[in-house]
C-alpha cells in the first residue's frame, strides 16, 4: 500500500494490495542530516493506530503475506508488516513464534513459501543472503558466529564491504588492495574502541567470552555500513554491566540513522529501547504499537500467559481484561468455538 | 653403524624425490581445500590422475607436444572441480566428500577399464611420454651421479629439481593468498559459512576457487609422479594416496603454507627408513626371522606410521609447524 506521510491517514487494512511502493528517495537521507532522528522516528510513529498491519510513514523494509512451513507447521504467517526508518523495531514473541525463522526469511537465509517483501521498495525475494547484506541489510545470530580461528581485528575486517583484496587474481597483487586495507583497519579499530574491544585485537575470537562474541559480531555487522540491522537476541546470555553497555550501542545505531530491528526476550529491555514492537505468537503477528502499548494489550498476554493465567492486575486493568474477556467470550460463542479463536479474537476486532 | 648411515641416506633420497614432491603437491591442494577452506576433498588422487593421464594420453596418444599435454592436464583438473563442486558446494561439507570418494575410485576404474583401453591402454598403462621434459635437462640424463651417499640417474634428479620448483612457486602462491583478504574470506568459511555469507560474500563462489586450485595442485602432483616413473598407469593412482596426503598435512599441521610440504618430507623419510632399516634389522638377525620376515616390512612401516601419527595427534595435535593455542579452540 503506498504509505501516505500523515500518520493520520494510514489505514490499517492489513491486507496491503502491494507492498513495497513506500519508499520515498528525497526523504530517505532526512534522518541522517544528524537532527536526533531518534526524535524524528519516534514522532512518525506516535499517532499510528496500534494495528496489526499498519502503514508507516516512510517504511524501510515491507512483508507482504509471507509464509514458511515446516511439513505441517506454519513457522511464518505475516500478512502485513512494515517497518519505519530510522526507528528501533522490537519484534517479541513466546519461543516458537517464528522470529528468527522471520529473520532468516528477510535476510535470504531462508525462502518463503508464499509472499513478497522489499527494502527501499526493491524485492528481495530469491535474493541469497549475500546479495541482501550487500545491499546493506546485515544481521547478526542468535547463536554467536564468531569465527574463532581468526583473530579479533580479522573478524572486523572481514565485514567491511566492497574489498578489492578479496578477488582471487587481485588478492595477488598486494599493491591493489593496501591502502584499502590500511583504511578498513582504522575503521575497524574505530569501531573496537567503541565497543571497548581494542586491547583483544590480536586474540583468536574463539577465546572471547560469550557477551564479547556478541560485541564483536555486532562491531562486525557494523563495518559493512548497513543501513538496516537484524539483531537476533543481542542480549541473550549478556551479563547486566555489559546489556547497558550493549542497549547505549543499539541506541547509538539509530543515531547514527540506521534501522534497527531486533529480537529480544527480556521485556525491559524491550521498553527502554523500542520505538515500536511486534509481537509475534504462532506464527503470526498478533500485535504492534509502541512498547507501552503491548503489555496491557490482550493477545500479547494470552500468547505469553496462555488464556486462563491468573497474574497479579491492579483494578483498573482487572476491569479493562474482564471487559475484552466478555467480549471475546461472547464473540467465540457465537463462532463455534474454534480453539485458536481467542488469541485471534482482538486481532479481528483491531481490523 | 655404517647400515645406519646408509639406511638413514635413503631415507633422505626418499624425502628429496618425486614421490616426495608427489605428496606435497597434493597435500598444498588439500591445504587449500581442507586447511583453509574446510572443504573435505577425499578424492585429490583423481585430479593427480588427470594431469597424469593429461599428458599420457595427449604424448602417447594424440602426438601433441608434451608442453601442451601439460595444459591439457590441468584443464582437465579444472573441469572435474568445476563438475564435483557445482552441486556439492550449496550443500553440506560431507556430500562434497561422498562426492569426490567415489569420483576417485569411479575414475580409476574408468580408466582401467576394457573399454577405455584405446585411450589410455587400460590396465597396462601408457609410457614413452616424457622424452621431451627430460631431454630439457641441462646434464647428461643417462649418468647416475652420487650425492650424499645416493644414487640419482640424471632424469630423477632434473625431475626432482623441477619438482620441487613446482612445490615452492605453489607454497609461495599459497603463502601470498592466505595473506590476503581472499585467504581471510577462505579462512571464515572454514569457521562459519553463514556469518561469511551475512557480510555479503559470495561463499559458493569462494568454495568454487578454492576446490579449483586445490584440485590444480593435485594434476600437478599427478605430473611429477607420471613424469618421475615414466609411466602413468591406473592402478598407481589409488584412493589410498589421497589419505597419505592428508597424513602429510596433518603431520607437517594444516592451514600453514609450509605444512603440507615438510609433512610429506618427514612422511617418505619414515616410510623408506622403516622399509630400510627394518630389513637390516632381520638381515642382521635383530629381530629374529619367525617373527617377522623381509616380506612383513612393506605392511609393518605403514602401521609405524599409523602409530606416529597417533602419538602425534595425541601429543602435538597441531602437526609440526601448527599453533597449539588454534587447534585448541572449539572449532565453532
Amino acid at each position: 500500500m503506498p504509505a501516505d506521510p500523515t500518520p493520520h491517514g494510514a489505514t490499517a487494512s492489513g491486507t496491503g494490495a502491494a507492498g513495497g511502493s513506500g519508499y520515498h528517495p528525497e526523504r530517505t537521507g532526512g534522518w541522517t542530516s544528524g537532527d536526533a532522528p531518534q526524535r524524528l522516528a519516534q514522532v512518525a510513529l506516535r499517532d499510528l493506530p496500534w494495528e496489526v498491519g499498519v502503514a508507516k510513514p516512510d517504511p524501510a523494509v515491507v512483508v507482504d503475506g509471507v509464509t514458511r512451513t515446516f511439513g505441517g507447521l506454519t513457522a511464518v504467517a505475516v500478512d502485513h508488516l512494515e517497518v519505519q526508518r530510522g526507528g528501533i523495531t522490537g519484534l517479541i514473541g513466546p519461543n516458537g513464534a517464528g522470529k528468527t525463522t522471520l529473520f532468516n526469511l528477510l535476510t535470504g537465509f531462508d525462502q518463503p513459501d508464499t509472499g513478497t517483501w522489499s527494502f527501499n521498495g526493491q524485492s528481495l525475494g530469491k535474493m541469497s543472503p549475500h546479495q541482501v547484506a550487500r545491499l546493506g541489510v546485515v544481521r547478526t545470530f542468535q547463536l554467536t558466529k564468531a569465527l574463532s580461528r581468526l583473530t579479533v581485528l580479522q573478524n572486523m575486517l572481514l565485514g567491511a564491504q566492497g574489498q578489492r583484496g578479496e578477488s582471487f587474481f587481485r588478492a595477488l597483487v598486494p599493491g591493489i588492495w593496501r591502502a584499502q586495507e590500511k583504511e578498513n583497519t582504522e575503521k575497524a579499530m574505530d569501531l573496537l574502541r567503541r565497543f571497548k574491544l581494542d586491547a583483544k585485537k590480536d586474540d583468536f575470537a574463539g577465546t572471547l567470552s560469550g557477551g564479547q562474541r556478541k560485541l564483536l559480531e555486532m562491531a562486525r555487522a557494523l563495518m559493512s555500513d548497513p543501513q538496516v540491522v537484524m539483531l537476533d537476541e543481542p542480549m541473550a546470555g549478556v551479563n547486566p554491566a555489559l546489556t547497558q553497555s550493549l542497549l547505549g550501542h543499539v541506541k547509538d545505531l539509530r543515531e547514527q540513522g540506521m534501522t534497527v530491528i531486533f529480537v529480544e526476550h527480556d521485556m525491559d529491555v524491550v521498553r527502554d529501547i523500542s520505538d515500536w514492537v511486534v509481537v509475534m505468537a504462532a506464527g503470526r503477528i498478533i500485535a504492534e504499537g509502541p512498547p507501552e502499548s503491548i503489555s496491557q494489550n490482550q493477545a500479547v498476554v494470552d500468547a505469553y500467559l496462555g488464556a486462563h493465567h491468573d497474574a497479579p492486575l491492579t483494578v483498573e486493568e482487572e476491569d479493562q481484561v474482564l471487559a475484552q474477556a466478555e467480549q471475546t467470550i461472547a464473540r467465540e460463542e457465537g463462532s463455534d468455538g474454534d480453539v485458536l479463536s481467542s488469541e485471534r479474537g482482538p486481532e479481528r476486532t483491531d481490523r | 653403524m655404517a647400515d645406519l648411515l646408509n639406511a638413514l641416506a635413503v631415507a633422505g633420497k626418499s624425502a628429496l624425490g618425486f614421490q616426495a614432491i608427489f605428496f606435497a603437491l597434493l597435500a598444498i591442494g588439500i591445504n587449500v581445500q581442507f586447511g583453509y577452506a574446510g572443504l573435505l576433498n577425499f578424492g585429490q588422487i583423481a585430479f593427480a590422475m588427470l594431469g597424469g593421464f593429461g599428458i599420457a594420453i595427449s604424448v602417447s596418444k594424440w602426438g601433441i607436444p608434451f608442453w601442451a599435454g601439460v595444459l591439457v592436464g590441468l584443464a582437465a583438473a579444472v573441469v572435474l572441480a568445476l563438475l564435483l563442486g557445482l552441486p556439492t558446494l550449496r550443500l553440506r561439507a560431507d556430500y562434497l566428500a561422498i562426492a569426490t570418494i567415489a569420483t576417485a575410485e569411479g575414475l580409476r576404474l574408468l580408466f582401467r577399464s576394457v573399454s577405455a583401453t584405446p585411450v589410455t591402454n587400460g590396465t597396462r598403462g601408457l609410457s614413452g611420454f616424457n622424452g621431451d621434459f627430460i631431454a630439457l635437462a641441462p646434464w647428461n640424463t643417462s649418468q647416475r651421479y652420487s650425492i650424499l651417499g645416493t644414487s640419482w640417474s640424471g632424469g630423477e634428479l632434473w625431475v626432482a629439481l623441477v619438482g620441487w620448483l613446482l612445490v615452492i612457486l605453489g607454497s609461495l602462491l599459497v603463502f601470498a593468498l592466505m595473506r590476503s583478504p581472499w585467504g581471510r574470506v577462505l579462512k571464515s568459511i572454514r569457521e562459519d559459512e553463514d556469518a561469511v555469507r551475512s557480510l555479503g560474500k559470495n561463499v559458493y563462489v569462494y568454495k568454487m576457487q578454492a576446490l579449483v586450485l586445490g584440485g590444480v595442485f593435485g594434476a600437478l602432483g599427478g605430473m611429477v609422479y607420471a613424469v618421475g616413473t615414466g609411466s602413468a598407469v591406473p592402478d598407481q593412482y589409488q584412493n589410498a594416496n589421497t589419505f597419505l596426503a592428508y597424513a602429510a598435512l596433518i603431520l607437517g599441521g594444516a592451514a600453514r603454507v609450509l605444512g603440507p610440504v615438510i609433512g610429506a618430507m618427514i612422511l617418505l623419510f619414515i616410510l623408506q627408513f622403516a622399509d630400510t632399516g627394518l630389513r637390516l634389522l632381520i638381515d642382521n638377525g635383530v629381530i629374529p626371522d619367525d617373527l617377522l620376515s623381509s616380506t612383513d616390512v612393506a605392511q609393518i612401516r605403514f602401521i609405524l606410521v599409523g602409530v606416529g601419527l597417533m602419538l602425534l595427534l595425541i601429543f602435538r595435535p597441531q602437526g609440526i609447524f601448527g599453533d597449539r593455542r588454534e587447534v585448541m579452540l572449539d572449532a565453532r
